[in-house]
């Protein structure tokens, strides 16, 4: 049996889970060595290196030495490639590189699509599910603009600010990464199917959990320790004070990598964790440009700078989209603020509307679109 | 001897007139009632004992027998005691038999032979004089209700000697009469509530006006405390004032369900908000002995929906055919109703479940449960509403601005202009609204010119519009070129139309 093989038995065993074969693996030495291990082995294992912690138990050590029928590994593993699923085990020199290196790395990676080049400059943008329109302009602004320079957009494939990094990178014709917390067979949430198919042609899907596992809360956070490991900096774009998107942070710290962030109005809840990450040090951007820069040492301005307005609009039009930015306003704020009555200014909202420069994200609230 | 006196039963809001035939013959002392009879009306015997014994009128040992026809319809209520007393006192002579012809004879009996007041007089006496009558004696509180038919002499009674005496012209009782003028003249002076109470909400205010104007109904969105429902009750001030056809047309439905009150008759238009527990039976009208709902309670008015999605989901689907027909049937096995509900919907809602989304400071909901908050409301409902508006919470600044605000009697001389325009514009096709055109009438009267198909066509594909959403831009824009009084569609009247468009689950929170 080959190693993969090998490994992707060790990984698919019921309740041995990353925990378990990672002990398994440094007291055995090497996956064979498991694979070959006695019943007796087991149980002086058991005894006298497992901490009590761990529940290594004596139905873990039936289950480790009855699925040993290397015909029925050989058929499942043939099984998961026929699927179009990728196994690349630590030994395994397509294993991308950047995530050898940290602390924890995970054994082996199920992969659809692509893997991450070992040259390959990547970028993990995370932040809240919950997002405002002005952190899904942003997000899918930073996504695109960075994606076009080559940079690869890591993600979660969660729903809100990852979605739309996802969605941003994908539209400007960039590769980017979902790295899952749930086994890769599974699409979580499901309102993200679309973009889990186009992941798969446009850059990779990885996840280090078995096919079938379900996305339980606990995998997320290890989860975020892949994106962390995998990326070179990570930008965080919208997070309250205590977010989930903050322990990819500590991970990147732990992994030594650069913390971008995005500033946020004071009053913003959401902005909080991002606003707390600039007070400690983290990168304050405003521009891609402020990424790329540190990315590629001698990098030239090539992308236009989103804020300079070229549009030719009639006056109306001016003043009404001059009154408009990335934080939603009603018509009524708008009529208040340009003066004009509400058929006037619907008019003027419609055109601008169609003409793509500004948005309805609900009934009546707009704000302006890059 | 027999004898015959004329009463009335109501048959949806209609009367149905009932002739009460009593004879009296030799016989076992028995007093028999006959003709398909509800069991208040079968009471009516012991009532009517008591009361003619109580008011000094002696019943010999004789055998009594009181037939109500036809006799094939069932008869409910309590309005048929009076003529039963009146025709047994004329069978046994009291009273000379062609004095009882005349009458229409509405009334209930207590056992001390005072008359009480029943329900639905209005229509009974309406139809009674399309039937010919020119009398009719009713109960003293609802003589007013009575008096308000034109050309019928109503008669007020409040005890069965009373009764009597008007029919053996001892005394002579005058007619009730009522002065009409005065009264709808009076109705507008107590409106208490009027649009210039409202700070701010213009694209409200707005939106509600060119509703009104072309009873399109309407959905406003917004966080709690916003005035939706503060804008809400001022819709009917914005109305124009009930003709005299209308206004009979409201009562009749109130008398039979008897909401009348003291009033004699309904001179504002009805404003009805039922809370989000209704039931469905309560809303659409229904029951054993069938009643109008809400929905018939608000004809020509304003049926208000506070948090739709709170409503039960089959109690609000049920007023998807009544919007349609703008009447509901009842049908029961012995016969079917039809109740007149030609209301203007207007509902409110919050965003989602905490009510403050987009407002992510506030808001905690997810994508999702935004979703599913507005998945409550079907799509054919959604449908229905030609306009939907966000009213925007206003804060303390907005509120303290001393700006003039438009009254509710300006925006009313607009719209009744819109309506006026529309009356004349559909004259003889059966519709009276821009609301109710169909597909057909719309390719006629609302004609787009080139550049406006071009606007439409674009803001189509850019927004992704349904099929539906065309037709109700359509007659939206209609009505807001009516107020403009403008023959032709506009942009700027399309494009209006456009922003009110009714919402799309598809575009909903993203």
């Amino acid at each position: 049996m080959t190693k993969d093989e090998l490994y992707y038995w060790l990984l698919n065993l019921q309740n041995i889970g990353l925990k378990k074969v990672e002990l398994l693996l440094r007291t055995f030495g090497s996956v064979e060595a498991v694979y070959e291990a006695s019943a007796e082995e087991f149980e002086v294992f058991r005894r006298e290196c497992c901490p009590v912690t761990l529940r290594f138990s004596t139905q873990d050590i039936h289950t480790l030495c009855t699925n040993r029928n290397p015909e029925i590994i050989k058929e499942r593993y043939a099984k998961l490639r026929k699927s179009g699923i990728y196994f690349v085990s630590k030994e395994d020199e397509r294993y991308p590189e950047q995530l050898r290196n940290i602390y924890d790395a995970p054994h082996a990676l199920f992969v659809k699509g692509r893997l991450p080049q070992k040259e390959e400059k990547l970028l993990a943008i995370v932040g809240a599910r919950e997002c405002t329109p002005y952190g899904r302009e942003m997000a899918k602004y930073f996504a695109g603009a960075l994606a076009k320079e080559g940079i690869g957009i890591i993600s979660g494939l969660a729903r809100g600010i990852d979605t739309h990094a996802h969605e941003g990178a994908l539209s400007s014709g960039g590769i980017t990464y979902g790295i899952l917390g749930c086994g890769i067979d599974i699409c979580y949430p499901k309102e993200n199917f679309n973009l889990y198919m186009q992941l798969q042609k446009q850059g990779g899907i990885l996840s280090e959990y078995a096919p079938g596992t379900s996305p339980l809360a606990g995998n997320f956070p290890m989860r975020n320790r892949i994106i962390s490991g995998l990326c070179s900096a990570i930008l965080v774009i919208e997070a309250k004070e205590k977010s989930g998107s903050l322990i990819t942070v500590d991970y990147g710290l732990e992994h030594g990598k650069d913390i971008y962030a995005l500033p946020g109005k004071p009053t913003d809840l959401l902005s909080g964790g991002c606003n707390n990450l600039i007070k400690m040090g983290a990168k304050l951007v405003t521009t891609p440009k402020d990424i790329l820069e540190d990315i590629f040492p001698n990098y030239k301005q090539r992308i236009h700078d989103f804020k300079k307005n070229n549009k030719i609009l009639e006056l109306k039009e001016k003043i009404v989209y001059a009154s408009l930015c990335l934080e939603p306003k009603h018509i009524e704020e708008i009529a208040l603020l340009t003066g004009m009555t509400i058929d006037v200014l619907v008019e003027q909202l419609l055109a601008l509307e169609l003409k793509g420069y500004i948005k309805q994200i609900m009934r009546n609230y707009y704000i302006v679109i890059e | 001897m027999f004898s015959k006196a004329y009463s009335a039963a109501i048959h949806g809001i209609d009367g149905l007139i009932v002739s009460v035939e009593a004879d009296v013959s030799d016989g076992l002392p028995i007093f028999d009632m006959v003709g398909y009879l509800g069991s208040e009306v079968k009471e009516a015997r012991e009532r009517v004992r008591i009361a003619l014994k109580n008011s000094g009128y002696m019943l010999p040992p004789k055998r009594i027998t009181v037939n109500l026809s036809p006799a094939d319809i069932r008869k409910e209520g309590t309005a048929f005691d009076l003529p039963v007393a009146l025709a047994i006192l004329t069978a046994f002579g009291h009273l000379p038999e062609e004095k009882l012809k005349d009458f229409l004879i509405i009334g209930e009996l207590s056992l001390n032979g005072k008359v009480n007041k029943v329900n639905g007089v209005l229509p009974l006496v309406y139809s009674a004089k399309q039937r010919g009558f020119t009398k009719c004696i009713v109960p003293k509180e609802n003589a007013k209700e009575g008096a308000v038919v034109e050309g019928m002499q109503t008669f007020g009674v409040s005890t069965l000697k009373e009764a009597m005496e008007l029919m053996q012209e001892k005394e002579k009782i005058q007619p009730e009469s009522i002065d009409m003028d005065a009264m709808f003249g009076q109705s507008h002076k107590d409106d208490i509530m009027d649009f210039a109470e409202v700070a701010g909400q213009k694209a409200a205010k707005r939106a509600i006006e060119i509703a009104v104007s072309g009873m399109h109904n309407i959905l406003m969105i917004g966080p709690p405390g916003s005035g939706k429902t503060m804008l809400a009750k001022r819709i009917p001030t914005i109305m124009p004032e009930l003709s005299f056809d209308e206004s009979m047309e409201i009562s009749k439905i109130y008398s039979i369900a008897g909401f009348l009150g003291s009033k004699p008759l309904i001179t504002k238009r009805p404003f009805r908000s039922p809370h989000h527990t209704i039931t469905t039976t309560a809303l659409v009208g229904g029951g054993i002995i069938p009643k109008p709902g809400e929905i018939s309670l608000s004809h020509l008015g304003v049926l208000f929906l506070d948090e739709l999605p709170e409503f039960q989901k089959n109690t609000i689907e049920v007023l998807r055919q009544p919007l349609e027909d703008k009447a509901v049937t009842i049908s029961r096995l012995n016969a079917s109703y039809r109740y007149p509900a030609g209301f203007m919907l207007v509902a409110a809602m919050n965003p989602c479940s905490c009510g403050y989304y987009p407002d992510r400071n506030r808001c905690n909901c997810t994508i999702n449960q935004v979703k599913r908050y507005l998945g409550r409301i079907s799509n054919p409902l959604l449908d229905r509403f030609d306009i939907c508006i966000e009213a925007l919470q206003m804060n303390y600044k907005e509120l303290q601005i001393q700006e003039q605000q438009e009254s509710s009697k300006d925006i009313r001389s607009r719209v009744s202009l819109a309506r006026q325009i529309q009356l004349e514009r559909y004259q003889g096709q059966n519709i009276y609204f821009n609301s109710e055109l169909t597909p057909r009438a719309m390719k006629k009267y609302c004609k787009l010119e080139a550049k406006e198909q071009t606007l439409l066509e674009e803001a189509f594909i850019q927004m992704n519009l349904s099929a539906r959403a065309y037709h109700r831009i359509l007659k939206v824009a209609r009505t807001i070129a009516d107020l403009d009084q403008s023959e032709r569609i506009t942009t700027r009247h399309l494009s209006e139309a456009i922003c009110y468009r009714s919402l799309d689950q598809k575009y909903w929170g993203e």
